[in-house]
């Protein structure tokens, strides 16, 4: 899923603080699984801003709405009848969400209130870490199911480097060697003769270095 | 010969070739570079010159190569992946080589997150096995990485890093191999403290026959004092110091220190001299360069083999 992770409160006040009329708007998908932008967040996040400006006397009014996927023009539209009553939106989105309003509803302003992180996985209850970069040509078939590119620091893909120390990066104890992962999970599918198969170097074009990417199925378009 | 590389010569000889580095100066100052190199003159066959090491901004190995090259002696161009993207590398070698410069040495790099600056984004288009892939062909097919020909390629003799400390060790000799079969002529090993495992590491290299297929030069760093061996040991990622060379250190006065680890890096050379595969020493004399000569001298390493004495082979 994309992870995010809440801005600062002080980014989000500056942000809104020209409006008196603001939607809040959550997202039911990987904001609600990774808890910075779902209902619940986005019940707190209204209470505190409420808060914030009845301690300075102003009176703002904020709707809360949390669409079923904020990525998606369908759920999107259900903001349309209403969208003209607000002077701003504060998305809790992830960027695809909240590109996605602003797309749509070109004449009202929409401030992001979450910062997108990375494709990950949950590793255990409020750890999530990063697992994919989308490069568009998985490897992970050829590295025992861990992938170099999102995991290994310097994106080694013939590595380990010279500065990995009891099975962790060279960059901080807490994070793992991709390669040495790697390495022991191919020692276990028995498959550790295939680590001197050299990779070659990588294509970029479909990882992003050929502009941005698009997919467009024929066989679903209408 | 695949090229003009003094150190190809020497290697081919059969002499055991002596390498040293000189890390560029933080600004614009070429004296730096001479005085540096100049310790070295006469008591080494190259000199490696390192590309912003630790992550640190430095005058470019290749600027700082060419004043070695002009002062007569034979630079080896460090280039890490770190910082440029394979457009910029191969630019890079076809104008050091431009230059006068025939040897380098591929590397990844270290992270970023070390040097002054912690918030660039690191390139590493490549990595370092297929940064010596890309040297090769440019040398023997002649072509670019993207597969068009180059008018006149680069000849470099192609280097590359290894380091049988870190783990996992069984994996060492495996990527060692890897980096032959990309295409290194030669490799220069992390600093050697740990004799032993060294030796258990070259007998897996020659087992596998890789001894026959490039050139092994060991790192060799004298310590300046126990202080100094023990943040090698403990902060240094990678990094395999024994406890008998930092009680060997402790054991002798504060005073004493640095002479008994000049003397812990001379009885290394001489014992892996005798080490099956070991054509060479790479001497990594951080911050002491001054001391290389005595080094070289001591371990029984000079002369060095002059220029016309290697023509008549």
């Amino acid at each position: 899923m994309i992870t995010a992770e809440q801005k600062p409160l002080k980014e989000i006040i500056d942000s809104i603080s020209p409006y008196e009329k603001i939607f809040l708007v959550g997202c039911n998908e990987c904001v609600t699984v990774c808890a910075a932008g779902g209902r619940k967040e986005v019940g707190l996040l209204a209470s505190v801003l409420r808060l914030h400006y009845l301690k300075q006397g102003r009176t703002i009014e904020i709707k809360e709405i949390t669409l079923e996927r904020q990525c998606d023009p369908e759920y999107v539209e259900e903001l349309a009848s209403e969208i003209h009553r607000t002077e701003a939106v504060l998305s809790m989105a992830c960027g695809c969400g909240v590109q996605t309003l602003a797309g749509r509803y070109r004449e009202t302003p929409v401030f992001p209130a979450v910062n997108t992180l990375f494709m990950g996985a949950s590793e255990a209850q409020g750890i999530w870490a990063e697992r994919c970069q989308g490069c568009g040509d998985c490897l992970l078939g050829l590295t025992g199911g861990i992938c170099p590119v999102a995991r290994c620091s310097k994106h080694l893909l013939n590595g380990p480097c010279g500065g990995t120390s009891h099975g962790k990066c060279e960059i901080a104890p807490d994070v793992d060697c991709a390669w040495c992962l790697i390495w022991e999970r191919l020692k276990a599918l028995g498959l550790e003769k295939r680590y001197e198969e050299i990779m070659e170097a990588k294509d970029w074009r479909s990882a992003g270095g050929g502009g941005p990417r698009k997919i467009v199925r024929k066989d679903l378009l209408l | 010969m695949k090229t003009t590389s003094r150190l190809e010569t020497v290697l081919a000889s059969g002499n055991l070739a002596v390498t040293s580095e000189c890390g560029p100066p933080r600004g614009a100052r070429p004296e730096k570079v001479k005085e540096k190199a100049l310790l070295l003159k006469d008591y080494v066959d190259a000199v490696n010159v390192t590309d912003n090491q630790t992550a640190m901004v430095r005058m470019s190995s290749w600027a700082a190569g060419v004043i070695i090259k002009q002062m007569g002696m034979d630079p080896i161009l460090q280039m890490v992946t770190r910082d440029r993207n394979r457009l910029a590398m191969q630019s890079d070698i076809i104008g050091a080589y431009s230059l006068g410069i025939n040897t380098m040495l591929c590397l990844s790099g270290d992270h970023p997150k070390f040097g002054d600056h912690p918030m660039a984004k690191g390139v590493f288009d490549l990595d370092s096995v297929q940064l010596v892939q890309m040297v090769k062909k440019m040398r023997d097919e002649g072509k670019f990485q993207g597969g068009a020909d180059i008018d006149s390629p680069p000849k470099m003799f192609v280097g590359a890093a290894a380091n049988p400390f870190a783990d996992p060790f069984e994996l060492r000799v495996a990527r060692l191999a890897k980096k032959v079969k990309a295409g290194a002529d030669f490799i220069q090993t992390q600093c050697v403290f740990n004799l032993e495992k060294f030796e258990k590491y070259m007998e897996m290299v020659c087992d596998r026959g890789l001894d026959k297929q490039v050139h092994i030069l060991a790192g060799i760093t004298p310590m300046k004092s126990a202080g100094m061996a023990r943040y090698m040991k403990n902060k240094v990622p990678g990094m395999d110091v024994p406890d008998e060379i930092i009680k060997r250190l402790e054991g002798v006065s504060k005073a004493e220190q640095p002479e008994e680890g000049l003397k812990i890096a001379v009885e290394s050379i001489q014992r892996l001299k005798e080490v099956r595969g070991v054509h060479g020493f790479h001497i990594m004399a951080i911050e002491w360069e001054e001391k290389v000569p005595q080094i070289v001298k001591n371990a029984g390493l000079l002369p060095r083999p002059a220029e016309n004495e290697l023509k008549n082979l």
